[in-house]
């Protein structure tokens, strides 16, 4: 994957964020056409400089990082790939809609409805964090498809967080 | 030959502000502002136009903003880039004449001439490029110019292309913050986070960096291109018009001269009462006396809300980088209106701490502008700037709905491909148009240009593949290019850009500023040749205290001293066409002495060699 190998390093969604942006930095004073002397050099390096940022941007988050990974694998990771919805999923987040919307009306204590929603994200980061390691141990397509949903459920609560605004007012 | 004597050409740091401008440049590794010829390190924004048709520019314009403010232009800034329906606001309150034929681009009616926004700031990069001519004497034709960051892709190309009217070569724009950052990080820490908060005469930008080993990484930044120290001198503009009517009977806000006048005396006290608690407006017109009172309490009462503006940026801009306000080791503060009490105290409410003012704000964006020139010359080494684009860019899709194909705060050079293809059957052309901003409607969004990728052989509908690449350089200016996925052939497109000059107009303004011989250019053509026959004409005495001119024929010699004779000749002139022709003889018929010159530096120096 054109990502990892731009940091020479091997595919792994378990990334050390301190070792990625020492490498990015040492990469940035490699490549960059600031640095070079001859404006020949500089199309290049110009060129070679937005692949490594184009890079560190998509590898430097996990959420993306995942996202990249599954798009080399022939995951839908577009918006499309919300479609297939399993029904708890859908049960689970009509209620949480239900909470936020109170919330946002003022008839529920706003303190509950966070704690919850922010529990659940937890959850999820910890539960994402395991099938980082797992997948990293033996690049075992099945544990992508079980990332696939769990991302698809983090995006759901993150949506509906945006659409309830109430990131603002944490 | 003798070239290889003398340094590279100077690059020099510009700071072209909305209300002044200046130039900078490394000297012995350190920045330093150049002073004008009157004495001045700042250079007034101000344009104008005498009646007798010669340009004045500076310290001289703003007393013609006075005696006539209907030939003389300031704040230009807030034009560039810009269309005339983003505009409408500035009209009501500057006395900017728009010429009516300024439909994508403005054009400014200065007594009997109109001119385009980056002509008249090319103007002013002239008298810039000039004063650093005369500091430096050397050429200067390259520069690093700072935008504000949350310059949009039309105003850099604006800035960019006054650059290129003015006769610079402009190697980078680089974002005011940034260069603020860059001056203060001279010999400092080696890790930590800086916040930049820029209130300047016309726009707010706020920057957070991260500093690590020389490494200046922006984080993030945000901003507004429409607030600044202006907008407090309308207030209180406004409130002096206000008091004369009522007082007098008279509305003198029509009266452009009684206006500038009036404007020039408030921002007196506005400036005042940064440093005292209570300042007087005087004014005096055609006899009458207006006089009054303005206490920093009431003074703060009036700014308070432009200032509150400011902090909204700010937390959007801590939250996109990822910090809190205890993560930030240092905060800088940058333009003239950060002099004001009430917005340092509350830039150290915000940020918990307290801010940096060694450096002179109105300085600090030229002296890392300098540094900037410095990094891309090679002549100041280990430092490098990491910057952002301020906006995102997004492709107009179905139903006017963007989809953003690059982010905002996304580390520049940034790029991103996209695949199109058709729609109908037989389809040959495809008609995208890209925005930049934050919205999800493409109309709420700024529209920065339409193509049209053409040409595209008939094939059954969704079977072409273009790829376009979408590149943001490190100016934070938008590059389009296209292929044919199939054939890898480059795809034809028109590009149409929705504001600002096409490529073409540039051009031509560029002709025209060298062909119509504005007699500042000509003197600078002239002034430049004339350093480059001191150059050769010196060398050439140098080299006649040498073996190497013992070592050459008799008619060598004279072939020699009749071509500097010749160049003597046309040296005072000023057909700066005749000095280069002159110095190009000089050059070629030296050769010889030349090679002999370095064969004899380089024996004397194998000679020098203990073996």
């Amino acid at each position: 994957m054109k990502y990892f190998e731009v940091f020479e390093i091997p595919p792994a969604l378990a990334l050390d964020p301190r070792d990625l942006e020492k490498r990015f930095y040492a990469l940035s004073r490699k490549l960059h056409p600031d640095l070079r002397r001859n404006p020949a050099d500089r199309a290049e390096a110009e060129e070679a400089t937005a692949v490594l940022n184009d890079a560190y941007r998509s590898l430097k988050d996990p959420i993306q990082r995942a996202e990249y990974v599954l798009k080399h694998h022939g995951f839908d990771i577009g918006e499309q790939g919300t479609k297939n919805v399993p029904p708890e999923l859908l049960e689970e987040m009509f209620e949480l809609n239900l909470m936020l919307e109170e919330m946002q009306e003022g008839t529920a204590c706003s303190l509950g409805p966070w704690v919850e929603v922010s529990d659940k994200l937890n959850q999820i980061d910890e539960e994402l964090k395991t099938r980082f390691s797992e997948w990293d141990a033996g690049h075992q397509h099945e544990t992508l498809g079980a990332i696939r949903g769990i991302l698809n459920r983090r995006k759901y609560i993150t949506n509906l967080i945006a659409k309830a605004n109430v990131s603002d007012r944490i | 030959m003798f070239q290889i004597e003398f340094d590279n050409d100077r690059v020099v740091g510009i700071d072209l502000g909305t209300t002044n401008s200046l130039v900078a440049s490394m000297e012995a590794g350190r920045p330093e502002v150049i002073v004008g010829e009157d004495g001045d390190k700042l250079v007034p924004s101000v344009v104008s136009l005498s009646p007798a048709g010669d340009l004045i520019v500076g310290n001289r314009a703003r007393q013609e903003l006075i005696d006539h403010p209907d030939r003389t232009i300031y704040s230009v800034k807030r034009l560039m880039g810009r269309g005339i329906a983003d505009v409408q606001e500035e009209i009501k309150l500057f006395p900017f004449h728009i010429a009516p034929d300024s439909e994508s681009v403005i054009r400014v009616q200065l007594g009997e001439r109109t001119f385009t926004p980056p002509e008249i700031s090319a103007f002013i990069l002239r008298q810039l490029r000039k004063n650093a001519e005369a500091r430096l004497d050397a050429p200067v034709t390259k520069a690093v110019i700072t935008v504000p960051a949350y310059f949009n892709d039309a105003q850099r190309q604006a800035t960019r292309d006054a650059g290129r009217i003015a006769g610079l070569e402009v190697l980078r724009l680089v974002n005011e913050p940034t260069a603020a950052a860059l001056a203060y990080g001279l010999d400092k820490r080696k890790e930590g986070i800086i916040a930049v908060y820029d209130l300047g005469g016309g726009t707010f930008d706020i920057s957070i960096l991260k500093l690590h080993d020389g490494i200046f990484e922006v984080l993030a930044t945000h901003g507004d291109t429409h607030l600044g120290g202006d907008d407090i001198d309308n207030r209180l503009l406004r409130i002096a018009l206000e008091d004369i009517q009522s007082e007098w009977n008279d509305d003198l806000s029509q009266t452009g001269e009684a206006v500038q006048t009036l404007r020039r005396d408030v921002i007196r006290a506005k400036e005042a009462l940064s440093f005292q608690p209570v300042a007087t407006v005087e004014f005096t017109w055609h006899g009458k006396h207006y006089h009054r009172e303005i206490t920093r309490e009431l003074f703060e009462g009036l700014i308070q809300d432009i200032v509150d503006r400011t902090l909204g940026p700010c937390r959007a801009c801590m939250k996109d980088a990822g910090v809190t306000p205890e993560q930030i080791d240092e905060v800088v503060l940058v333009g003239g209106s950060t002099r004001i009490p009430m917005v340092r105290s509350a830039v150290e409410v915000l940020f918990r701490a307290r801010p940096h003012t060694e450096l002179n704000p109105d300085e600090v964006v030229a002296l890392g502008a300098a540094v900037q020139a410095g990094i891309l010359s090679g002549s100041v080494e280990n430092q490098l700037l990491l910057d952002v684009t301020p906006l995102s860019l997004g492709i107009e899709t179905a139903g006017g709905v963007v989809s953003k194909i690059i982010h905002r705060n996304s580390t520049i050079p940034a790029s991103a491909t996209e695949s199109f293809t058709t729609g109908i059957d037989g389809q040959t052309n495809v008609l995208i148009h890209v925005v930049q901003g934050e919205r999800e409607m493409a109309k709420d969004c700024r529209s920065l240009l339409r193509f049209d990728l053409k040409d595209i052989a008939p094939m059954p509908a969704g079977m072409p593949r273009i790829e376009v690449r979408f590149l943001i350089d490190a100016n934070g200016i938008l590059n389009v290019t296209a292929r044919d996925a199939r054939t890898g052939k480059e795809q034809s497109m028109d590009v149409q850009p929705s504001y600002g000059l096409s490529l073409e107009e540039t051009e031509a303004m560029i002709d025209d500023a060298l062909a119509h011989g504005d007699e500042d250019l000509q003197a600078a053509e002239v002034a430049t040749a004339r350093v480059e026959a001191d150059r050769i004409l010196l060398a050439i005495d140098k080299a006649k205290k040498t073996d190497a001119w013992g070592a050459l024929s008799d008619s060598e010699r004279d072939r020699i001293t009749g071509a500097v004779r010749q160049l003597q000749s046309v040296y005072h002139g000023t057909d700066h066409h005749a000095i280069t022709a002159s110095i190009e003889a000089l050059n070629e018929i030296t050769r010889g002495l030349a090679e002999n010159m370095m064969n004899t530096a380089v024996n004397t120096a194998l000679k020098g060699v203990k073996v």
